[in-house]
């Protein structure tokens, strides 16, 4: 039995029938996070001593003959964007350089407290904002299946990691895209839920209305797993909804016959990229093979997403990110003489390029004489956005779209052009500003190996159909 | 071009941010061809539509209450009992890059 792997029931049953221990899973995946993460970068801190607390807290109970939880043993990471108790948390940003969560993020809390060990935190780009990985304040990560290439971002180090057997699951976050895109740059599954479904409690905030956190997985079934485990209500996060949860696992087994899927020629245009565009196309042969039909749908406002996306998401990160002002935490600069030039100063010093243009241009769009321009019309767009999806999914279950307009991209290649980065998630950032969720699956890879993602999108709190469809896909 | 030195270093410091000259001219030239693409919302009229704050606005509420009452869900009881208790003020100073053994400290403020 290789221990690198083990899918989260595998690595459950394994340690609950005695044929190994936590221990030796976490072992293992440490030796291989020593061996492989040198030169690709997923981790940024290691949890050795939590990890160990947790492997044999299940190691006595599988020695005692409990029913171990589900994801009893398994080893995980989290992204550095998510508080984690006595655990440096930096969300890949200097000014968090030494900062010590005094609490848990509630989706992390809920990880353990069904069993998982937290291995370490998953490098980022700085507060998620970014599509490669690149704006990490630390170091890039490079994707396992080609280190000249990104992984995609936000969630680089999350989904490296689950792709480079560095971890069995991983927690991102996702924001624009930055669960999915990186996602299908790796190779493995990523699911972003519903908003609201899983609580942000001690997520660090990019932009309250559109962060999501969900997980990177090697299956369908695994994300599955890990989504049951952290959704519902949470008494901490009045955006958390009082939804109930289904069983996700049980979902996945329905059959997928009869089920409409919608395909929306707007994401199919200029900037797709043909090998992308080919692999997609047959995925949508495959989905039709299994019973499903196709029918065509119609989302026009697509092309406004991007800018609607960015001044949403900048105007509130303008907000978010003033709480970094070095009194209470984070990064202070020294030599200073009065209170305002220690906030610019130490400011000035922590945040990253990237990071600051968003602060600006949030800044800039919620000014006095721009708001309505820009922060209003982009609040106007979204609703139209929104309707879309609204009206395509009064004739569909679910709707099939590529992931990313191209595979993953080179180190360097669009990191001096920012609005080139930001089209990179023009396939994605639609999803995050209505709410609904999606996930992406491996669906074949280009002449150069480089995998490519299938997106598949579904209605408000109907995870378990696109986990569904993405489960008939991957095993058929 | 829509923004100028003038606007970069006036919202700059709405943001509370200095940036040295270089990372002005990057500014500039950044904010300029992001906004120029952005413009392309205006060939939307909008004057009919509702602005969409949050997503909350549109799912899980109750469609027949009105105002806050639609937002019910989004409260709680004020109760100690399943919630986090409040951080002891050891573990609150703990991260502050300057503290006494109750306070935070920061420059002085008012001048005497």
């Amino acid at each position: 039995m290789d221990l690198n792997l083990l899918t989260i029931d595998a690595a459950r049953t394994a340690v609950q029938e005695r044929k190994t221990t936590a221990l030796a899973l976490a072992e293992a995946h440490y030796a291989r996070i020593k061996q492989e993460d040198g030169q690709i970068g997923a981790f940024l801190t290691l949890s050795k001593e939590r990890a160990l607390e947790q492997s044999d807290r299940i190691d006595r109970m599988a020695a005692e003959g409990k029913t171990l939880p589900p994801l009893g043993g398994v080893p995980v990471g989290i992204k550095d964007v998510m508080s984690t108790r006595g655990v440096r948390t930096t969300a890949g940003s200097k000014i968090l350089e030494k900062y010590v969560p005094p609490y848990d993020c509630t989706a992390v809390a809920r990880m353990e407290a069904a069993g998982a060990v937290v291995l370490g935190k998953m490098n980022c780009d700085e507060f998620a904002m970014g599509s490669s990985n690149e704006n990490s304040a630390y170091h890039p990560v490079r994707n396992p299946r080609d280190l000249n290439r990104v992984p995609g971002g936000s969630s680089g180090g999350s989904a490296a990691a689950v792709a480079a057997d560095m971890a069995v699951v991983t927690l991102g976050s996702d924001t624009g895209g930055s669960i999915r895109q990186p996602a299908s740059f790796c190779g493995v599954v990523g699911l972003m839920p519903t908003y609201g479904r899983v609580s942000r409690y001690g997520l660090i905030a990019f932009a309250s209305s559109l962060d999501h956190i969900g997980p990177l997985a090697k299956t369908v079934k695994d994300a599955a797993i890990v989504l049951r485990t952290i959704a519902g209500r949470d008494l901490m996060d009045s955006t958390s909804a009082d939804v109930p949860v289904p069983d996700y696992v049980a979902e996945l087994d329905k059959p997928v016959r009869g089920m409409k899927l919608g395909v929306a020629t707007e994401y199919f245009g200029d900037g797709l990229d043909d090998e992308v565009r080919q692999a997609v196309e047959t995925a949508i042969d495959k989905l039709k093979g299994l019973g499903c039909e196709i029918v065509p749908v119609s989302l026009p406002h697509t092309p406004y997403a991007i800018p609607t996306y960015y001044l949403i998401a900048t105007a509130e990160a303008s907000s978010n990110l003033a709480r970094f002002d070095g009194v209470r935490y984070g990064h202070r600069a020294r030599g200073v003489k009065t209170l305002s030039e220690m906030y610019r100063r130490s400011r000035d010093e922590g945040f990253g390029a990237e990071v600051k243009r968003r602060i600006m241009l949030g800044t800039y769009a919620l000014s006095a004489g721009y708001y309505d321009a820009y922060y209003l019309k982009a609040q106007k767009v979204r609703t139209l956005l929104t309707r879309d999806f609204d009206q395509a999914f009064r004739k569909v279950d679910a709707i099939v779209t590529p992931t990313s307009p191209t595979a993953a991209f080179r180190l360097g290649e669009k990191s001096n052009d920012p609005l080139a980065m930001y089209l990179a998630d023009i396939y994605t950032v639609t999803a995050d500003l209505a709410g609904i969720p999606g996930i992406s699956v491996p669906c074949g890879e280009t002449k150069e190996k480089l995998p490519i993602g299938l997106q598949i999108l579904g209605k408000h709190f109907d995870e378990g159909t696109i986990l569904r469809v993405a489960h008939a896909f991957e095993q058929g | 071009m829509k923004v100028t030195d003038k606007d970069v270093a006036y919202v700059a410091e709405l943001a509370n941010l200095e940036l040295t000259e270089d990372e002005r001219t990057g500014m500039l030239r950044d904010l300029n061809s992001i906004l120029e693409y952005i413009d392309r919302l205006n060939e939307l009229d909008t004057s009919d539509v509702l602005p969409m704050a949050q997503v909350s606005d549109r799912y899980g509420v109750d469609e027949s209450r009105q105002g806050s009452a639609r937002f019910a869900y989004a409260s709680r009881e004020d109760i100690l009992e399943g919630l986090r208790k409040s951080l002891p003020h050891e573990e609150a100073l703990a991260n502050a890059p300057d503290a006494d053994d109750d306070f935070f400290k920061v420059p002085k403020v008012i001048e005497r």
